[in-house]
C-alpha cells in the first residue's frame, strides 16, 4: 500500500527543482503510467473476477434455494434451510472431522519432514542435484497418478506393501485407509513445503550461525535461537498455504478410497452431491461452508500468528 | 576427519530422500512393464518385461483423445495465463496505479481458494452457457487458477530486473511499450518460461475441475481417463493400462523437472516467499 508514496518520493527525490512544463509533463507522465497499469491488469483482473469472483456470488445465491437437476420444475428459494440440512447431517460433519483430521496430521507431520528435507537440501555436500531434482518429482507428478501408485501398493496381491502389517486389504478399513491418504499426501507435498522452507532458510545470515557456534551453541540451539526466529515468516507462509491446500483434499481420497469408509472429505462430499447427487442447492451450500472454513482458517492464521501475507509486504521493497 | 564422517551421514540422508521421493514412481512403471501373468505378483521388479500395456492404451481411442484433450488444454491454458499474468505482473512490478493492492490480494485469494467451492457454480454456470464438457469450459478455470501463480512469480522475478535498464531505453526515446518489448522482455523471458512450466505442470494436474466439467471424452482429460478406466471396458485388467497411462502423463513433468530443476525451485520459492 505504501508504494505509491515510495515511488513518488523517488521521483520527486530525482527530478527535484521542478519547472511548471515539466510539472506538467510528470503528471502527464504519471497518468499515462496509470492508465498503462490498468490496461495491463484490466485482462487478468477480468478473468479472475469472471470465473473465481461472480461464481461464489452465484454459489451463495445457488445455496439459499432448493435447487435439484433431478427435480428442477421444484425449484424455489428457501433462505438457510440448506445449511441447516447439512449442519445437522452426520455425514457432512464426518467428512469435516476426516478433514480436519487430515490437515492438521499432515501439515505437521510435513514440517517437521520438511524442515529436515530443507536442511538436507541447504547444507548437502554431495549430490545437491541430485536431491533436489527427486524432491521435484512429487512436487511435479499428477496426484492420480501417485494415489494409483500408493492404491495398487496396497493392493493384496498386486502391491509389496500389501501384507507388511497383515493380511487384511488395508483399503478396505477405515484406519488404514486413513493412513494411506495422509501418507500419500505426505508424500506428495513435503517437498513442496520443504521448497518454502528453503527459502526462508537462504534468509538466515551466516554470520550470525557463525557467531553463534563460536559462543558455545550447539547444533539445536543454533536451530532454534537463530534459524527458527529468522525463519519464522517463511514458516507461518509455509503453514498457511499448506493448510488451506490440504484442507481441498480430493484427488488422492478420490483414487484410494472413493470415499468409502467414512473416508470422505468435505470436497469429496461436495462433489458427490453436486455430480453424483445432482443437487445444486446442497452442493452449494456445502462449496460456501468450504470456503467459510477455509476464510477462518486464513484469518486465523493472519491474525493469531500474523502471518506476513505474501504480497502485504510487496509493495514499498521494490 | 571429521568432515569426512559428515560427508557420509549427509550422503545416506540424501540417498533416503531419493527413495523416499522415487519409490512410487518407479513402483509405477515396475507395474506397467510387468506381463498380465506376473502383474499380480507383487514382486517390486517384474520377472517378465513386456511393452504390451503400452500398445494396448495407444490402441485406444479413450486414451489417445484424453492425452490429446490434456495436452491441448493444457498448452492453451499455460499460454493464455502467462500471457495475462506477465502484462499484470510487469504492471506490478514496475507501475504505479491505485488498485494494485487490490490485485494483488484479489489474486492471493484466489491462490488460496477452496477449488470445489468453484464447482457447483460453474457446474451450473457453463451447463446453461453451453459449455460445459467443453475445451473453453476447462480452460477457462485453470487459467484463473494459474493466474495467481504466474502474477505472483513473475513479479518478484520482474523486480530483479534492473529498472535503469527500462529507463535508459525510454531516455533513448523509446515508448514504455517499446521499452517493455525490446528491454524487458528479453530480459524477462526466462523468468516467464519458467512460469509457464509451474503453470503447465498446474493444469495437468488438476483433477477436481477435469472431473467435474466433463463428462465425455470430448473434453476429459488424461487423470479422469484414468480413473475411468475400468476393468468391465475394453480393459480386461485395467492395473497395467493405467500403470503405462500414468507413466505416459508422467514423462513430460520428469523432463521438466530433470531439465529446469534450478529454474523450477527458484521460481516457486521466489513467487511464494518474496512474493
Amino acid at each position: 500500500m505504501s508504494a505509491p508514496t515510495t515511488a513518488a518520493a523517488k521521483h520527486r527525490a530525482e527530478d527535484k527543482p521542478l519547472t511548471k512544463a515539466e510539472k506538467a509533463r510528470l503528471s502527464e507522465g504519471k497518468r499515462a503510467e496509470r492508465r498503462l497499469g490498468w490496461l495491463l491488469c484490466a485482462p487478468a483482473a477480468l478473468v479472475m473476477l469472471a470465473v473465481a469472483g461472480y461464481p461464489i456470488l452465484y454459489s451463495v445465491w445457488l445455496s439459499l434455494q432448493r435447487y435439484d437437476l433431478k427435480f428442477p420444475d421444484e425449484r424455489e428459494f428457501v433462505g438457510l434451510s440448506n445449511y441447516a440440512t447439512v449442519l445437522g447431517n452426520q455425514y457432512w460433519w464426518t467428512a469435516f472431522g476426516v478433514t480436519m483430521l487430515i490437515t492438521v496430521v499432515t501439515v505437521v507431520i510435513e514440517l517437521i519432514l520438511g524442515m529436515g528435507l530443507a536442511l538436507i537440501m541447504h547444507r548437502t555436500l554431495v549430490g545437491r542435484g541430485i536431491v533436489r531434482t527427486s524432491a521435484l518429482i512429487p512436487y511435479g507428478i499428477v496426484t492420480v497418478v501417485a494415489a494409483f501408485s500408493w492404491r495398487y501398493a496396497w493392493t493384496p496381491g498386486t502391491g509389496y506393501l500389501a501384507n507388511l502389517f497383515s493380511d487384511s486389504a488395508p483399503l478396505t478399513e477405515r484406519a488404514s485407509s486413513l493412513a494411506i491418504i495422509m501418507l500419500a499426501e505426505i508424500w506428495k507435498t513435503t517437498p513442496f513445503m520443504a521448497l518454502l522452507l528453503m527459502a526462508g532458510l537462504a534468509l538466515v545470515p551466516e554470520d550470525l550461525l557463525k557467531a553463534a557456534s563460536m559462543d558455545g551453541a550447539t547444533a539445536w540451539q543454533r536451530f532454534t535461537k537463530v534459524m527458527l526466529p529468522v525463519m519464522k515468516p517463511a514458516i507461518l507462509v509455509a503453514l498457511l498455504f499448506r493448510s488451506l491446500d490440504a484442507f481441498r483434499v480430493f484427488d488422492n481420497i478420490y483414487v484410494l478410497t472413493a470415499g468409502a469408509n467414512e473416508t470422505s472429505s468435505v470436497s469429496m462430499l461436495a462433489y458427490n452431491n453436486l455430480i453424483k447427487g445432482l443437487n445444486l442447492g446442497i452442493g452449494s451450500t456445502m462449496s460456501v461452508l468450504i470456503f467459510l472454513t477455509v476464510a477462518i482458517i486464513a484469518f486465523i492464521f493472519v491474525k493469531l500468528f500474523g502471518t506476513a501475507a505474501p504480497g502485504s509486504n510487496e509493495e514499498g521493497k521494490r | 576427519m571429521e568432515s569426512r564422517g559428515l560427508k557420509w551421514r549427509w550422503g545416506l540422508l540424501d540417498v533416503i530422500v531419493v527413495v523416499f521421493a522415487l519409490i512410487p514412481v518407479l513402483w509405477i512403471m515396475s507395474l506397467s512393464f510387468k506381463t498380465t501373468n506376473t502383474l499380480t505378483d507383487g514382486n517390486f521388479i517384474p520377472r517378465e518385461w513386456t511393452l504390451e500395456n503400452y500398445k494396448t492404451i495407444f490402441q485406444t481411442d479413450q486414451f489417445v483423445r484424453a492425452l490429446i484433450n490434456s495436452i491441448g488444454i493444457a498448452l492453451i491454458s499455460t499460454i493464455i495465463a502467462v500471457t495475462l499474468g506477465t502484462m499484470a505482473a510487469y504492471a506490478i512490478a514496475r507501475l504505479d496505479f491505485p488498485g494494485k493492492g487490490l490485485l494483488v490480494g484479489v489474486s492471493l485469494l484466489i491462490a488460496m481458494f477452496p477449488q470445489v467451492s468453484l464447482v457447483s457454480p460453474l457446474f451450473d454456470i457453463e451447463r446453461r452457457l453451453g459449455l460445459f464438457d467443453t475445451w473453453p469450459g476447462l480452460i477457462l478455470p485453470y487459467i484463473t487458477f494459474a493466474l495467481p501463480l504466474t502474477i505472483y512469480t513473475l513479479s518478484a522475478f520482474f523486480k530483479q530486473i534492473p529498472w535503469d535498464l527500462e529507463k535508459a531505453a525510454k531516455m533513448d526515446g523509446a515508448t514504455q511499450g517499446q521499452a517493455f518489448r525490446k528491454v524487458i522482455a528479453p530480459l524477462a523471458a526466462p523468468g516467464v518460461f519458467t512460469t509457464a512450466i509451474l503453470a503447465f505442470i498446474f493444469c495437468w494436474n488438476d483433477f477436481l475441475f477435469a472431473i467435474s466439467l466433463t463428462s465425455t471424452e470430448r473434453s476429459r482429460t488424461v487423470p479422469v481417463a484414468l480413473s475411468f478406466f475400468t476393468g468391465d471396458s475394453q480393459f480386461e485388467d485395467p492395473t497395467g493400462s493405467i500403470s503405462a497411462a500414468a507413466v505416459v502423463i508422467t514423462i513430460p513433468i520428469i523432463l521438466f523437472v530433470l531439465f529446469f530443476q534450478r529454474r523450477i525451485v527458484s521460481g516457486l520459492t521466489s513467487g511464494a516467499v518474496k512474493g
